[in-house]
């Protein structure tokens, strides 16, 4: 597997650590409550298809990347900077 | 009263020579790492500039009479051999100069020897000299410099150092090996 | 036997080599299978599963039969193909599944119990009684069965793994692949020409008829010739691509050294290699097929393609008197070869009643219905259309039932491919794998002209898809012949046993018996049969059990479908697979600035993380470990000592924003910390645990100093990166690991200013270095960075200078702090010392703990957010229910208690139901003259001044214990802040 950093070119997968689906970089208010906060540590999509998820080029640039991936077919059909301002990533 | 006595990050361990690749630690040079605070990038091409320098593009380096700047990450340059001391309302400037171990691999056999620990596509069309890579020598952290068509520069942790001769040796006893059956 | 003037090989040059004992000669480019027909010998191995006398069946890695074991001891390889294994001085190789030889196996009697070893018989067989499982039945079936057998001792040949990168791989030299090397190659793209075989070309090595008027050999010789002089081509023998994966990355085995002579121990036996292509070209060629009839694996029957394979490359006839069976027109190929070369076709068998071939002796109406011969075939059996019944003397039966495109790599990212009809084969639908087209046999065309072609087509494409232009010329005139095959898997009603998987001894029969007991499934087939399921994957065989299976159940081949192909395409072995991963490169090894100094003293090492740290000092008369770690805490508590804390992580924070950022990173505040000043932080991850702990020093205005512990530094860099990253990404800060640039020492004791001040230029006093204070300080010449903390509870300092120093400033320090009395400290009494003290560790930090839980609840400040905070305010994560941190000491100051001992209380039974809580630090405290631990005991703070039950299963103590405070030593810290 391949991932194209958005600053270093594309790269094997090992240089990358995964972490999780992207929503983990969408952080709740302090105040949000339980709900809110379970929601946000807890509970993920499992798509079949595409899904967006964040890796940190551990052995690169040290940048999270958003990566769009299908996970039926493999295909990564984008990635991006999480400082891009771009869809929610960014605030 | 005494003062105490420098030890290099590769003492004992190099220089190292097989077939047609040899390895050497680099001769110790200050190393500053540079992030630009937000909103100084210009101050500091200003002050880059009265370095003959400026600030490398992601993969790139530039090379003055004063010295060497590396790009080594998301807003982050490695300024080699030249005093930082003009670019410090600009720029976070941290002293990285003992944290490597800095060396030279060249040779015929150089990239061949990179290949067995290094997941980089170094054709000189993919990654030509003056070129930097932030990437991993097998497992570790590493700043990869192509300072020539055969000769590379290895920054790797301080700590690895041991651990990164005794691999880079290991490969180039077997890329020396090969040869002698090609 | 050796056919004079036949073949390719260089007879000038013979090789020696040995087989089951025996001394034998080939030729330099001989393989073990070739060597050995040529020598007539036709036994090279014994099923797996009853033990029958097997011979060579192919010419390639697909060969199921010949499997040997090469080398001796920690040396030896099992399951080594014979077709692939060239012989070299010095080869030393023999048959496996047999005992005590090939020729007479002991095991052969598991024929007497074929009965009881079909299809499913593990799971039928051997059910009951349960227990006789482990003690009878596993044993016996491993003695019997299996397929060659590992040394079991520790190999130490060199392995290797490297990368590769290209614009084209081209995956296989026969005349496709060459083909579209060459129109690739002259059209500038970087290529890589890998090729399982010792020997570039393919086919084209194996067949008579010409290319471009001249022998295919010859012409295949004058494109390597033209590949190699050009520098953008590669050209990879010996390499078998083994896999493809995602983002055009594929997985080659190369073998390095496994055919040379006495190769130096530095050269590699293998090499995996990780191959990144922008495009591939997959020309593999094709598997020819069996048919299946009774006992037709008797050594001397093999393939149409291999037998005329081995006569036209390596000039070997393996037989005297050849027969053919086939359902094809490319098999009469064989034939013709063999009459050519003069070697006696005695018969050919050709299921189609319509075929014609001139010249041959075509014995139409003849149908096969057994075959002779103990340990190598002697006649096969006919039967004519009145059945009656006939016997032709052959020692050599050459069959094809078709040919398989080797596709597998098309379906390594599981992709299913297409039944062609014509050729009763799979093949590949184009974008199974992106980027990867097959071209030639591997894409179901069989001829060599349409082969060339396709492989100049397939490297058109790839070219235009790269955006380069090509210039392309005539493809080269070679035979374009159909193979006009007919289906034709089984023999019907074999008196015998019909062999499939012959590598796996799988019969029609079995298969037959799996859809009979409703294993339909070609999946559920393949897992009760065994069909596939050896190295060899059923390359030979697969398609032929799928059709049988389609006919049992009534269904047609494409609707039974094919079994997944995964990778390796062949076997793999551990050793190149984890290459350099042995010993020392199981992990890099991080080395202090001291390493040197404490081996140099005998202290053993620690590994914390990567890191390795002393654990003691020894001294002369110490003869034990905590005779040296006692003593080095006695050191502290009254005189100095000093230990290496370098591996602490040491992130360097900057930035008008940076102490907004801390705040935001740890619980309590930062942005109000004063340059000079050093405060103790905690860090939660964002669900509400403790992530890590440390104290951070304000170094300037706006520059600051953080401090990880050894084990999460990486984790807390990664964590910050995140944070600054996702959350705040227009603040003004900036942050980058100097952990490695700083050889960091703690000095702790009553003794500890004397120690620094006897070194520093300037001296320090403890009013104008107070506790939790920092600074610089000038040693012998160097600026150092000084940090007035202590994990000991002593008074204590933590002195930085650049790594270069290290080595010499430990030497000054502790030669120093033992003229004081006192001295280097390791590991272990650094864990007493923070034991005594209550300080935490990731013994106590371990991922399930809250603020609350360690009762630092009041660190998390209410006037700000930080990560983790919201999390943590979730019920459950508060309260009496939690287990707490606490302090326990045994009644008994004698009794041991140890790490990972559970509590409950007294009275209770010690069972899980009835657990309170659980020990995670322990220690002999020589200052409290006591065994110490710090555990969780549920609403422990509460419990203060009980007693509890200690329980440790696994080092078998039960002990009461006081619960108190964790602070055991100085509670007040005046020590700390004398
Ligand atoms: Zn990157």
């Amino acid at each position: 597997m391949r991932i194209n950093c958005p600053l270093c070119g594309t790269r094997d997968r090992r240089e990358f650590t995964y972490y999780g689906a992207s929503v983990y970089a969408d952080r709740p208010a302090e105040s949000a409550g339980p709900e809110a906060w379970d929601d946000y540590l807890h509970l993920r999509d499992n798509p079949a298809g595409e899904t967006t998820d964040l890796w940190y080029h551990e052995l690169g640039c040290a940048a999270w990347i958003e990566v769009t991936r299908n996970t039926v077919t493999h295909e990564i059909s984008g990635t991006r900077l999480l400082t891009a301002p771009e869809k929610g990533g960014a605030k | 009263m005494a003062s105490l006595i420098e030890t290099n990050a590769c003492d004992g361990l190099l220089p190292i020579s097989v077939g047609r690749a040899e390895m050497a630690e680099c001769t110790a040079e200050r190393i500053t790492s540079v992030a630009p605070f937000k909103g100084r990038t210009r101050a500091l091409g200003t002050g880059l500039k009265a370095l003959g320098l400026g600030w490398p593009a992601p993969g790139t380096s530039q090379t003055s009479k004063a010295g060497s700047i590396l790009w080594t990450g998301a807003d982050q340059a490695f300024l080699i051999g030249a005093d930082p001391a003009g670019l410090g309302a600009s720029a976070a400037l941290t002293d990285q100069s003992d944290g490597w171990a800095r060396m030279r691999l060249a040779g015929p056999d150089a990239e061949k020897v990179l290949a067995r620990l290094v997941a980089l596509d170094l054709r000189t069309a993919a990654c030509p000299v003056g070129e930097v890579r932030r990437s991993g020598l097998n497992h570790m952290p590493m700043v990869l410099w192509r300072s020539g068509e055969d000769a590379f520069e290895i920054f790797v942790f301080r700590s690895m150092a041991a651990t990164a001769v005794h691999e880079m040796a290991a490969a180039m006893r077997a890329v020396a090996a090969r040869d002698r059956f090609d | 036997m050796r056919i004079a003037g036949k073949g390719i090989l260089d007879r000038s040059r013979t090789v020696g080599f040995r087989f089951d004992g025996r001394d034998y000669t080939g030729f330099e480019g001989d393989t073990l299978a070739s060597a050995l027909l040529a020598s007539d010998v036709r036994l090279m191995g014994r099923s797996f599963k009853y033990h029958r006398p097997r011979g060579v069946m192919t010419t390639g890695s697909e060969e199921p039969n010949a499997l040997v074991t090469v080398g001796q001891g920690a040396r030896q390889v099992p399951n080594v193909r014979a077709t692939v294994q060239e012989i070299h001085a010095g080869l030393e190789a023999r048959g496996q599944n047999a005992w005590p030889s090939l020729g007479f196996d002991v095991l052969e009697l598991n024929e007497v119990f074929s009965p009881l070893l079909g299809a499913g018989f593990y799971y039928k067989t051997f059910m009951w009684p349960k227990a006789f499982w482990e003690s009878l039945y596993e044993p016996l079936i491993r003695r019997a069965a299996g397929l060659g057998a590992l040394s079991k001792q520790h190999n130490d040949e060199a392995y290797e793994k490297a990368w590769a990168f290209c614009d084209l791989l081209v995956i296989g030299s026969g005349p496709a692949g060459l083909m579209a090397a060459l129109t690739a190659g002259r059209a500038g793209a970087d290529v890589i020409l890998a090729e399982e075989d010792h020997r570039m070309g393919g086919r084209l090595l194996m067949e008579t008829h010409e290319v471009a008027g001249k022998p295919g050999a010859d012409w295949a010789e004058e494109a390597l010739q033209e590949l190699a002089s050009l520098p953008n081509v590669r050209l990879m023998t010996r390499t078998t691509v083994t896999g493809a994966y995602d983002g055009g990355t594929f997985g080659a085995l190369e073998r390095v050294g496994l055919h040379i002579a006495n190769p130096p121990a530095d050269l590699p036996r293998e090499c995996f290699w990780r191959i990144v292509a922008r495009r591939a070209v997959l020309a593999s060629g094709a598997h020819e097929r069996q048919i299946a009839f009774s006992n037709n694996d008797r050594p001397g029957i093999m393939t149409a393609g291999a037998a005329r394979g081995y006569l036209n490359r390596w000039g070997v006839a393996p037989g005297h008197s050849i027969t053919l069976l086939c359902n094809n027109d490319d098999a009469h190929r064989t034939a013709r070869d063999f009459i050519a070369a003069g070697v006696n076709v005695e018969a050919v068998l050709d299921v189609r009643a319509d075929a014609k071939a001139e010249g041959l002796p075509l014995r139409p109406g003849l149908r096969i219905v057994d075959t002779a011969g103990r340990k190598g075939l002697s006649a096969i059996i006919v039967a004519d259309r009145e059945g009656k019944i006939s016997r032709i003397p052959t020692d050599c039966l050459a069959v094809s039932g078709g040919w398989n495109p080797a596709l597998h790599l098309t379906c390594h990212m599981n992709g299913r491919p297409v039944w062609r009809e014509d050729i009763a084969a799979f093949v590949a639908r184009p974008g199974m794998v992106p980027g990867l087209a097959a071209a030639g046999a591997a894409n179901g065309t069989f001829s060599t002209q349409g082969c060339l072609r396709e492989g100049q087509e397939a490297a058109i494409l790839a070219l235009s898809e790269l955006g380069m232009s090509e210039k392309a010329g005539a493809v080269p005139q070679a035979e374009d012949g159909a193979v006009n095959l007919r289906a034709y898997w089984e023999v019907p009603k074999p008196k015998h046993r019909a062999w499939l998987d012959f590598a796996n001894d799988v019969t029609t029969k079995d298969v037959r018996l799996a859809a009979e007991e409703n294993f339909a499934s070609v999946e559920h087939m393949k897992r009760y049969t065994t069909q596939g399921m050896a190295p060899d994957q059923g390359k030979n065989s697969n398609i032929g059990a799928l059709a049988i299976l389609a006919d049992a159940t009534g269904r047609g081949i494409p609707e039974t479908g094919t079994t997944t192909f995964r990778p390796p395409y062949v076997p793999v072995t551990i050793a190149a697979m984890g290459a350099g991963g042995q010993g020392a490169g199981f992990a890099p090894q991080r080395l202090t600035t001291t390493d040197k100094a404490a081996r140099d003293r005998g202290a053993p090492m620690i590994e914390a993380g990567l890191w390795y740290r002393a654990a003691y000092f020894p001294r002369p008369g110490e003869a034990t470990w905590r005779e040296a770690s006692d003593r080095e805490v006695t050191m502290v508590r009254e005189r100095v000592g000093v230990c290496d804390v370098s591996t602490l992580g040491k992130i360097d924070i900057q930035g008008r924003d940076a102490g907004r950022f801390l705040d935001l990173v740890y619980t309590n505040t930062f942005s109000t910390l004063k340059p000079g000043r050093v405060r103790y932080g905690l860090m939660l991850r964002e669900d509400g645990m403790v992530m890590d702990d440390g104290t951070t020093a304000c170094l300037a205005e706006n520059h600051y100093l953080m401090t990880t512990t050894t084990a999460a530094a990486g984790q807390v860099m990664r964590h910050l990166d995140f944070v600054k990253q996702a959350h705040c990404p227009d603040w003004d800060v900036r942050a980058i690991s100097v952990t490695e640039n700083w050889a960091q020492f703690a000095v702790a004791g009553p003794l500890a200013r004397e120690l620094l001040n006897s070194l520093a230029q300037t001296p320090i006093d403890a009013g104008t270095f107070p506790f939790l204070s920092c600074g610089t300080l000038r040693l012998m010449g160097v600026e150092a960075r000084l940090f007035r903390i202590s994990f000991s509870g002593e008074i204590g300092y933590e002195v930085a200078v650049p790594a270069r120093y290290g080595a010499a400033l430990w030497r000054d320090l502790v030669s120093r702090a033992e003229s004081l009395g006192g001295g280097a400290y390791g590991m272990e009494a650094l864990n007493i010392l923070r034991i005594e003290k209550g300080f935490l560790t990731h013994a106590e930090i371990h991922g399930r703990i809250t603020a609350f839980d360690v009762g630092l609840q009041g660190m998390v400040s209410a006037k700000k957010d930080c990560i983790g905070k919201g999390a943590s305010q979730r019920p459950g994560l508060t309260g009496p229910e939690r287990e707490q941190l606490v302090g326990l000491k045994p009644v008994q100051p004698g009794a041991l208690i140890g790490a990972g001992a559970h509590l409950f209380d007294q009275g209770a039974e010690p069972i899980s139901a009835n657990d309170k809580g659980y020990v995670t630090s322990a220690c002999w405290s020589p200052t409290l003259q006591s065994h110490l631990a710090l555990g969780f005991l549920k609403d422990g703070r509460a419990r203060i001044g009980s007693s509890v039950r200690l329980v440790d299963h696994l080092r078998k103590t039960d002990t009461v214990c006081e619960v108190v405070s964790p602070v055991f030593f100085d509670p007040e810290g005046g020590r700390a802040r004398g």
